[in-house]
């Protein structure tokens, strides 16, 4: 079963199966269907229906391609609390910023990357912004 | 002057760490050329013609004594021994090597200085004023606003992967010394009939490829808003800024394309989501901003025997009265002048400063300006805050290191990139120019009787030397593998701002200083008496100057 870093440890994989943006909004039974975003879709009708995704994969054609940043910032701050899960070739030194947009989990083509990436998501301990997973901006916690 | 506190510089050393793992990584073949790329960029890194170029932040231009002699001994341990100042007030060092990189970088963090964000695809260092808090026109210090959005843009996890650079600059005065209307976006300070401070909002400015002038977003937005409405701007434009074509992918193109109500509404829709959550600014958090740029300890001055004895010394030595009043504005207290130091006498690449120059500048910086200087969007440094007392001293001093050319504002005090010298990109050479034309007009008299002139050369059209802004502008040109100049005339960086009309065909190198000649003695021809270059171009236009030149 392939594997990839979830909630900071590497997992199996174990996923529902995957629709586009397109199919998964056309799906009778979709609370049970994952659906993957491509760069460039437009968020809004997924926000409709927040509470009855499972899984959110968002793809990166190429790493260089920052759309997917703003995809799981948007869905996180309108109240989505399912996995948001990278794929495609995004790079393990943009985990710890993945993560802080609302990224848990990362699956890697590659898996023999998985375990030296591990350590990539403790980059950085402190940050400026407010982020998915630190509500509050540096200057609301600054002792 | 900004401090950090822990929390600032631990996340400028998990910086450090985090790129001495990548420049590891990349070096021992674990990290692709391509994926080096961006993070080496995010961190300054260019490589270049003949070295890699790394570029160092300095916020607002601002400097101490310390970080400047950092910055002269990281130039003779790990460069050549000196540094350039570029048009976005940072320091370039030249020749570093690219393992050593991260053992600079070290050392700069021990002063809280940085390389983040100076390059790349992302929230560049934000600009301003380089005589804000200083100034006598100023309404609104901006610093501490632009302390704020610094924080807030660096390592801002959504935006480190924009479709292009992203450049925010911001003034406080009636003049605009931080040309804020060619930035992606411009924030004017300003005040409402209340008297309350917030923000004009422009925005799809910039220059390169395609010139534009920005255009008003906001006329008014309240000051607790900044970060949020910023956060709605980016994220519209990381959203549907292009990415198929970089020449097509800066928010100007975008802001065209859509037109700027549609871009409004796109933004506004999007800070609706984002209004009054908790990057909203606290009037805590603000004050704490502006603690750290808080007054020096200003000695009362008697003003109207300060200007006397200037006077008096002035009139025993002509060539100080000059300096000081060319180089030295009027200062916002009493009895202290605002110093330029010049960058630009002729013979020496315009921008550039040697390791010795810096630490005898930082030694004057404590004797005569609270041990702090500022770097000026035209390669120039500034010492703030000097006592009128003390300027004859000061002129000496620079005298004797070649540093104190009265040229500030005039013709040879031109803003010139490092071009086909140095960078990798460049059509031609820039710095050649700038040389035959200091030298072709070595006569200051007539240098003076110019007037005030923006002379803006870039080596290619990226425009790093900001010509399209420039009185007159010289952009390098590549014709069939050979080097030759196209000249713009018109351009103007303030809040009346112009992009440069193209004046014809490219010149050669060696014609330059003649095409100059003809440009200017055709200025001097047209003017009426109070008229500066811009004014009589712009009252006479262009057909006249093309006439004389072509003839
Ligand atoms: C030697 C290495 C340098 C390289 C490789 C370089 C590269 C670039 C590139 C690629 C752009 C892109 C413009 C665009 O497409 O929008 C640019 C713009 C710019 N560069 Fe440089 N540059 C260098 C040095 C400098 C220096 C020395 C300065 C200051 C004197 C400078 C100031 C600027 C500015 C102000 C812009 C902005 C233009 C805008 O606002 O759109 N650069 N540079
Ligand atoms: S304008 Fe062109 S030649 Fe000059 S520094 Fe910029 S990229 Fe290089």
């Amino acid at each position: 079963m392939p594997k990839l870093i979830k909630n900071g440890a590497i997992v199996e994989d174990t996923s529902p199966e995957v629709l586009d943006l397109e199919q998964w909004l056309e799906c009778e039974e979709r609370a049970s269907r994952a659906v993957i975003l491509e760069p460039g879709e437009i968020l809004a009708p997924l926000i409709d229906h927040i509470d009855e995704i499972p899984l959110v994969m968002v793809n990166f054609p190429t790493f260089m391609d920052g759309r997917g940043f703003s995809y799981a910032r948007e869905l996180r701050d309108r109240g989505y609390t399912g996995e948001i899960r990278a794929v495609g070739h995004f790079i393990r030194d943009q985990l710890t910023y993945l993560g802080r947009c609302g990224f848990d989990a990362f699956q890697f083509d590659d898996e023999s990357l998985l375990e030296p990436s591990l350590a990539s998501l403790a980059d950085f301990s402190e940050y400026y912004q407010a982020s998915a997973n630190q509500a509050d901006p540096l200057f609301r916690r600054r002792a | 002057m900004y401090v950090y506190d822990q929390y600032d510089q631990k996340i400028l050393d998990e910086r450090v760490a985090q790129y001495r793992g990548q420049t590891e990584r990349y070096l021992a073949g674990d990290l692709s050329e391509e994926e080096f790329l961006p993070l080496r960029l995010q961190n300054g890194l260019y490589v270049q013609r003949l070295a890699p170029m790394l570029r160092v932040a300095v916020p607002y231009g601002l400097m101490n004594s310390t970080q400047l002699r950092t910055v002269a001994r990281l130039s003779r341990d790990f460069d050549k021994g000196y540094v350039h100042i570029s048009t976005r007030q940072n320091i370039q060092f030249n020749w570093p090597e690219l393992a050593e990189v991260p053992d600079m970088l070290a050392e700069l963090a021990k002063v809280q200085m940085h390389a983040i964000q100076t390059s790349g695809n992302c929230i560049r260092n934000t600009t301003t004023d380089q005589f804000a808090g200083v100034a006598r026109d100023e309404l609104v210090d901006p610093r501490p606003y632009c302390e704020i959005i610094r924080q807030w843009s660096t390592l801002h996890p959504e935006f480190a992967f924009l479709p292009r650079k992203f450049k925010i600059a911001v003034c406080g005065t009636e003049e605009d010394r931080a040309a804020v209307r060619a930035h992606d976006i411009g924030i004017e300070l300003v005040k409402n009939a209340a008297g309350e401070v917030g923000y004009k909002v422009l925005v799809g400015g910039g220059l390169g490829r395609t010139p534009v002038i920005g255009v008003e977003i906001c006329d008014y937005l309240e000051k607790q808003h900044l970060l949020s409405y910023l956060e709605a701007i980016l994220r519209v434009y990381n959203q549907h800024g292009r990415r198929d074509n970089k020449y097509k992918a800066r928010i100007k193109i975008l802001v065209k394309a859509m037109g700027i109500d549609a871009f409004r509404e796109a933004v506004e829709a999007e800070w609706a989501h984002l209004k009054d959550g908790p990057t909203t600014l606290t009037d805590a958090e603000i004050e704490r901003a502006s603690s750290f740029f808080t007054e020096p300890e200003y000695a009362q001055i008697d003003a109207a025997a300060a200007e006397a004895a200037l006077a008096e010394q002035g009139a025993s030595d002509p060539i100080f009265a000059n300096w000081v009043k060319r180089n030295t504005v009027a200062h916002r207290v009493d009895g202290y002048r605002i110093v330029n130091i010049s960058l630009k006498a002729t013979g020496y690449a315009p921008g550039d400063i040697t390791d010795q120059q810096l630490e005898l500048v930082a030694d004057l910086a404590d004797r005569f300006s609270f041990g702090e200087l500022r770097s000026t969007h035209q390669q120039n440094l500034v010492l703030a805050d000097v006592p009128m007392a003390d300027l004859y001293e000061l002129w000496q001093t620079l005298q004797k290191s070649g540093l104190a050319t009265a040229n500030i504002g005039y013709l040879t005090d031109m803003i010139c990139c490092p071009g086909g010298d140095y960078c990798a990109l460049a059509n031609a050479k820039s710095i050649p120019v700038a040389e035959s034309i200091q030298a072709r007009f070595d006569d200051m008299d007539y240098v003076y009787d110019l007037g005030p002139l923006e002379l803006n050369i870039s080596g290619c059209m990226n425009a790093c030397g900001h010509h399209h802004i420039g009185h007159i502008g010289i952009l390098g040109v590549d014709k069939k593998g050979e080097e030759f100049y196209q000249v713009c005339l018109g351009g103007s960086q303030s809040k009346d701002a112009s992009i440069g009309k193209i004046l014809g065909p490219s010149f050669k190198q060696e014609d330059m200083a003649d095409v100059m000649e003809k440009i200017l003695g055709t200025y001097v021809d047209l003017r009426t008496e109070e008229e500066n270059f811009l004014d009589t171009y712009r009252r006479v236009g262009i057909a006249p100057f093309k006439e004389k030149v072509y003839a």
